[in-house]
This record gives C-alpha cells, sequence and structure tokens, in this order.
C-alpha cells in the first residue's frame, strides 16, 4: 500500500542541447539497455511470451496438432472434474478474503487494547513464514480421522463420550452353532429365537468379547432363578478361558456382561427394558402371560464414536480454507493493525468523549478511516486465493482430492498430473489470468493516478 | 509499520486527556466505565490467549509428533507426550539425517534458494536504478508493464516456460528451477525497488553525477548502501518464497534435482505410516524459515506488506 502510493517517477530532467549533450545521451541510453536488460530480458522470455503462447496454446487439441477453436474453453465449463474446480475456487473466492479481512480486523481492534500485543502479533504470523507444505503437513495431523493421533477428533471425541453413553461391547455378537439361544434381529442386534413366557429363564451367550476388555465389575456369571411372573436370564460371555464348558450354558469360569442393556419384546413392541447386573442376570418382574422375545438392541454392540471425518468429501474444502486462515491471519492483522495505528487518535478519543460506545466507534469511525487498509487487504487475498494450490494438493486425500479440487490444481492434473491435456491446462492457465486482470487494471491505474 | 512499532503517536501528544473538571460524563458513570472496562480488557485479554494457544496448537503437535517414536505415534495421541516427557526421542531426526534422499533434497532446496535470491536482488535493483533515475525510450511504458506483471499467475508461465526449458536442455535440473523463480519474483523485486530508488533526493544523485561519477560508480556507491532496507526486505522476501515453493519444482525439477518440499509430499500418500518421516521432516523445512523470520521480523514483514497487492 504504502509502496503503492509513494510511487513518483522522477521529472525528466530538461538538459542542454547539442552534440556533446546529444552523443552523451546516446551513451545514457547505453547504459540504461545495460541496467535494465538482463530483467527485460527474462520477464519477456519467461512471463511475456508464455502468456502469448499459452493463449494461443488454448486453442489447439491436447497434442498441439490440431486446430480447435474455443473447444478447450466449451470442455472448460462442461466437464464434471473442471466444473468442480471451478465452482470451488469461487467458493474460495467468495468464502475467503472477506472472513479473513474481518477476522483480521477484529482480532488487530482487540490487540490494540493489550501491552502484549507485538508478541501475540508474532505467534500470529509466524505461519507466514511457513511453506504451505509444512502447514499441510502439520493440518494433515491436526485433522487426522484416528482420535489418538489427530487432536481434533480427540477432542470431538470426549466431548461426543461427555454427554452419551458409549456402547459397552462393540463388535460382540452371539454365540451360533449348538446351545444358541440368540439369532441376529436384522439391524445389528439380537434377539431370542425361541419364544418365551413368564416363569422361564433365558441364557444369551455372547463371544467376540477379549476377556481382558470386560468392565471391571464383571463376576462369575450366574444363572438365573425361574421365578412366577418373571421373565430373568444372564448375558454372558459363553467362553471358558482354558477351555472346556458348554455352549450356550452358563459355567464355571465364564463371566457376566454387565450394563447390557436387555428388552423384552411382544409381538415386535417393547414391553420392559432392564439393564444386566455384575454376573450378567437381568429380571422383567410382573410379566403379563403370553409369549416374548427378549432382545439386546444394537447400541450394546456399536462400535464406538470414532469422531468427525474432517477430511471426507463434504467438510475437506472448509478444513482446508481453515488451514489457509491459519496462514494467512498474520498477513491481515499486521496490515490492519498498521493501518489502526497510524488512525488520528484524537478523532476515537473525541467520540469516545462524546459518549459514543465502543460499537459505535468501531462501526461509525474506525471502519470508514479503515476502508483503504482493508480494501487492500481483501483485494491481495483475492489475487492470493485464486491460485491456491498447494494446501488442496496437500491435506485433500488421493480419494477426495476430486471433491476439494480447484483451478489451480486442476491446471496442474490436466497438463502434468496424468491428464496430458496441455490444450485444456492451457486454457484453464487463461482462465486463471483473466481473473486477476481486474486486480492487474487497478494497480496499473492507482500506479499512474499516484505518478502525475 | 513493523510488529515492535507501537501504536500512535507517544503519551506526550495526546494533550487532549481530560482533566477531573470536564463535567460530562459525571463521576460515578466514568467509575463504572472503568470497572467495566477493565473487566473487559480483561475479557479481551482471556480471548487473545486462548486465540494465541489455538494457533500455536498445530506447530507444537507438529514439534511433539516429530520426537516421538514410531510405536507410539500409532496407539496414542501426541498430547500424552506431555505427562511422559521422558518417551522423546531424537531418533526420528536421526533417521531422516541417515536418509540420502532427503539430505540430498535438503541440499538442493538450498542450492536453489541462494542463487534464485541472490539473481533476483541483484538483476532487480539493476532494472531498478534504470527504472528510476536513466532516461531511455518508453522507459514508463514498460514499467507499467511491469506493473501489471505483478498479478501474473505462476500457472501461465509453467507449460510454455517447461517446453522451452525442454528446448534447450535445462528442464529437470536446479538451473530450469533457478530461472523459473528469477523471472515471477522480478516484478515484485523490480517494483518494490524501484519505487525505493526513486524516493532518494534528487539532488544526491545530480551532486555524484556532477563530481563526474559514472552509473556504476553511483549504483554502487551511492544507490545501494541507501537502498539497504529495501533490499534486505527483498532478499528476505524472496528466499523464502523460493524455499517454500512448492509448484514450480514439482513441474521444473527432477527426482536428483528436487529440493526438500518435493521429496516429503511424495511420502504423503501413506500419511499415516510416514508420520516418523513427515513429522520431521517438516520441522526440518520450517526451521529455517522460522530462523529467518525471527531474526529479520521486522525486514519480513515490510516485505510482506510492500508485496500486498501481489
Amino acid at each position: 500500500m504504502a509502496t503503492l502510493q509513494t510511487a513518483l517517477p522522477p521529472a525528466r530532467a530538461g538538459g542542454p542541447h547539442g552534440t556533446g549533450a546529444r552523443r552523451r545521451s546516446r551513451r545514457a541510453k547505453i547504459t540504461a539497455a545495460v541496467f535494465a536488460l538482463p530483467a527485460l530480458v527474462l520477464l519477456g522470455a519467461l512471463v511475456g511470451y508464455p502468456i502469448v503462447y499459452s493463449v494461443i496454446r488454448s486453442l489447439f487439441d491436447a497434442k498441439g496438432h490440431r486446430f480447435v477453436g474455443l473447444d478447450n474453453y466449451q470442455t472448460l465449463f462442461s466437464d464434471h472434474a473442471t466444473l468442480i474446480a471451478l465452482r470451488n475456487t469461487m467458493v474460495w473466492v467468495l468464502v475467503v478474503p472477506a472472513l479473513l479481512t474481518g477476522i483480521g480486523l477484529v482480532l488487530a481492534v482487540l490487540t490494540d487494547r493489550v501491552r502484549w500485543k507485538t508478541a501475540f502479533k508474532l505467534v500470529i504470523f509466524m505461519p507466514m513464514a511457513v511453506s504451505f507444505l509444512a502447514a499441510g503437513i502439520t493440518f494433515r495431523l491436526v485433522y487426522d480421522q484416528d482420535p489418538d493421533r489427530g487432536v481434533l477428533n480427540a477432542v470431538a471425541v470426549s466431548v461426543h463420550d461427555a454427554f452419551h453413553d458409549s456402547a459397552s461391547y462393540p463388535g460382540a455378537r452371539a454365540r451360533q452353532g449348538a446351545g444358541a439361544t440368540l439369532q441376529g434381529d436384522g439391524h445389528g442386534g439380537f434377539a431370542t429365537s425361541a419364544a418365551t413366557s413368564p416363569g422361564s429363564t433365558v441364557s444369551l451367550g455372547m463371544v467376540g468379547i477379549l476377556p481382558a476388555k470386560l468392565p471391571k465389575d464383571s463376576v462369575q456369571a450366574a444363572p438365573a432363578a425361574a421365578r412366577p411372573g418373571s421373565v430373568s436370564g444372564t448375558v454372558f460371555l459363553d467362553f471358558r478361558p482354558g477351555g472346556g464348558g458348554r455352549p450356550g450354558q452358563v459355567d464355571p469360569g465364564e463371566r457376566g456382561l454387565p450394563g447390557v442393556h436387555v428388552r423384552l419384546e411382544k409381538d415386535g413392541h417393547t414391553v420392559a427394558k432392564a439393564t444386566s447386573g455384575p454376573d450378567g442376570t437381568f429380571r422383567f418382574a410382573k410379566v403379563p402371560d403370553g409369549s416374548y422375545q427378549v432382545a439386546l438392541p444394537k447400541s450394546n454392540f456399536a462400535t464406538a464414536y470414532s469422531g468427525i471425518s474432517w477430511l471426507g468429501p463434504g467438510l475437506v474444502t472448509p478444513a482446508i480454507m481453515a488451514a489457509y486462515l491459519w496462514v494467512w491471519t498474520g498477513f491481515a492483522l499486521v496490515l490492519i493493525g498498521a493501518g489502526l495505528a497510524a488512525l488520528p487518535r484524537e478523532v476515537l478519543e473525541a467520540a469516545r468523549m462524546d459518549g459514543a460506545t465502543e460499537w459505535q466507534t468501531f462501526r461509525r469511525i474506525t471502519v470508514p478511516l479503515l476502508a483503504p487498509v482493508l480494501s487492500v487487504v481483501f483485494v491481495t487475498l483475492v489475487i492470493n486465493v485464486m491460485k491456491v494450490f498447494d494446501l488442496v494438493y496437500i491435506i485433500a486425500p488421493g480419494p477426495v482430492q476430486q471433491n476439494a479440487n480447484v483451478l489451480a490444481l486442476q491446471m496442474w492434473l490436466v497438463s502434468f498430473g496424468g491428464g496430458n491435456n496441455q490444450g485444456l491446462g492451457s486454457a484453464i492457465g487463461v482462465v486463471l489470468l483473466l481473473l486477476v486482470v481486474p486486480a492487474m487494471v487497478l494497480n496499473i491505474r492507482r500506479f499512474r493516478r499516484s505518478g502525475s | 509499520m513493523t510488529l515492535a512499532s507501537s501504536a500512535g503517536p507517544a503519551p506526550a501528544a495526546a494533550p487532549a486527556r481530560p482533566g477531573p473538571a470536564v463535567p460530562r460524563p459525571p463521576a460515578g458513570s466514568r467509575l463504572a466505565r472503568r470497572a467495566g472496562g477493565i473487566l473487559r480488557s480483561g475479557a479481551v485479554q482471556a480471548v487473545l490467549v486462548v486465540v494465541g494457544l489455538v494457533w500455536l496448537t498445530p506447530t507444537v503437535g507438529l514439534l511433539v509428533s516429530s520426537l516421538r517414536p514410531g510405536a507410539q505415534e500409532d496407539s496414542s495421541g501426541w498430547w500424552t507426550a506431555f505427562t511422559h516427557p521422558s518417551t522423546l526421542t531424537f531418533s526420528n531426526y536421526s533417521h531422516l539425517l541417515d536418509n540420502g534422499d532427503i539430505t540430498h533434497a535438503f541440499w538442493n532446496t538450498v542450492l536453489i534458494s541462494v542463487p534464485a535470491t541472490a539473481a533476483v536482488v541483484v538483476i532487480a535493483a539493476l532494472a531498478g536504478y534504470a527504472f528510476a533515475w536513466l532516461e531511455f525510450p518508453g522507459r514508463d511504458a514498460v514499467f507499467l508493464v511491469v506493473v501489471g506483471m505483478l498479478v501474473v499467475p505462476v500457472q501461465i508461465g509453467l507449460l510454455p516456460v517447461a517446453r522451452f526449458f525442454g528446448a534447450i536442455g535445462i528442464f529437470g535440473s536446479i538451473y530450469g528451477v533457478i530461472l523459473f523463480h528469477v523471472a515471477y519474483g522480478l516484478p515484485f523485486a523490480i517494483f518494490l525497488l524501484r519505487n525505493y530508488f526513486a524516493e532518494i533526493p534528487r539532488e544526491m544523485l545530480e551532486a555524484a553525477r556532477m563530481d563526474g561519477g559514472s552509473e556504476w560508480t553511483i549504483f554502487t556507491r551511492l544507490i545501494l548502501p541507501v537502498g539497504r532496507p529495501a533490499l534486505a526486505s527483498l532478499t528476505i522476501f524472496q528466499f523464502l518464497w523460493v524455499w517454500n515453493d512448492l509448484l514450480v519444482s514439482l513441474i521444473f525439477a527432477d527426482s536428483r534435482s528436487q529440493p526438500l518440499t518435493v521429496a516429503l509430499q511424495s511420502q504423503m500418500r501413506q500419511f499415516g505410516a510416514n508420520i516418523d518421516v513427515l513429522a520431521p521432516g517438516a520441522f526440518l523445512s520450517l526451521i529455517v524459515p522460522l530462523i529467518v523470520f525471527f531474526a529479520f521480523q521486522r525486514h519480513f514483514v515490510e516485505g510482506v506488506m510492500a508485496g500486498s497487492v501481489k
């Protein structure tokens, strides 16, 4: 900003005329050429010429043999993968610069009031110095699905488990074959295969649980005692360490499964609920005559909550955007902070003296005075967001790369990363260039205005 | 305009502070206001502390993960290391430094970054001086083109330059990577230096010219010393830009000339299995920028600010 406006081309010196002066001026031209030439040659050959080449190349087919007119541009706006990239780039441009400018403004105003603002700005600005690759690896770790590795899912799981009972026996299943009393209910739970009536007992033998993973209060399973008017039973681990034991029956050495939710069902409706005790026994009292089934709903056996799939197809773009915010907030904060420091303090003081609230001062005075800085931050971010490549490439895991795709990445994929369609690649490059033309014009006009 | 600069004018320049005699706002409400202000400032500080901690967490997680043995990596989160600090080890780093590919790539990063930075600074300083103080036909028009090039995305250059480098035989070599970085670093570099040089007082230059100094003498004896702050900002900014690059090297470097960023990204496919290489590798890649950043914080920030709208 500062540089853009302080640029003042020096006025031309009106020198004396004459042959000596002319010779001197020719020598001056040669000198100038020597000074400027290396830069001009490099810029011409590696920036200027490629622009022209890309525009022409974008009118030819993949191999460059056949002129296809605007076909590549038509593909660009109709091909499924490219359309996703285009849409995502648009979402990026609409969301990220505005969000970043807003966060930068709020943080700048807040930091302005504390004494340790330099330390704070250093912390927030630090990611700007780091490569997107390092930032990407850092955030792959943050977003890792495994709650024992990704810090976000560790938080998500502990918050979730604080509010919900976690399933007690993930992966447990009913004993099959001889002595089986249970069968699958088709939804992940189990129910007795034979009908039960009051006064009888059931033995519900389960397998698929490591004895070491049993709850601490689990004790030797006890056969349920039959009582008139009651349905009672035992849920137990039908496995005797060391072998032996009869399938489907409670044997010495077999332990009860405490805390299992048990339901008594009649014609598919739940009529009573119970929970098993430390020895695995449960009892439904005062059951009217009839035939019933005892069911163990699937909530007992569901796998544990494993957190949020941050890098799944739905959340991957917001997740990458958050990593981008982590990197670029420092930029917005420092620029806006510098603008804030340059504001005339008297105006703010006067407003406060007149009884303006903090919010009014912020809304009516600070923000309008900062408008030029805010617009520079915003435009810079728009230009950079359009070109985002590294973070998407690094953070999005292979299977969801298409969902997170953006134009700059698609350009690389199409031209180098396997696609090998240089015609379409050039067309995407040209579109990326066209997208920044407004900023280009803005820069040139601003420069000329400050120069005249 | 630096991180360290304090806000606004010095306290001495604020005589407008009201004395106790000022009648409006009444004393009671002012007291209430002050109490509210302290509460609010406590809340503000708390918010900022939380934000700062959130900002540090990813980096701390990366650092701690890089110091944990692979077996633990799979079974428990890095945050558990705070209760068992004795399990931390440098073994991942020593394995990494024994890994020839990684050390070679690190060396390549240096071999790319240093020349690409030096070349940009030298070439842009020469051109910046020409655009600011030397007369040649079409100078202002050409400079406007350079200003326009400030925002040209590197993507437009990838395909044509790759072809061009292929034709002259430097595709897949360190030279190609350097050359591309130099070309795409130049617009900003020239812009920054030309504007800085243009503000040197005309009298200084004319006095030097009167004394018969050649343009070269003026450039080396006057312009470069006076322009040192801008040159420093540019050097740091360009160095970090090249050091941190992934895209350009991904295309222009082959497996022997690839820098650290490219070597590490090729391990990303098996992220979970390679964490004991990726975490220390990422830290190796970011430690140099961090040192540069903290050592030359002021110049870096100035470079970034001047580079807005790049």
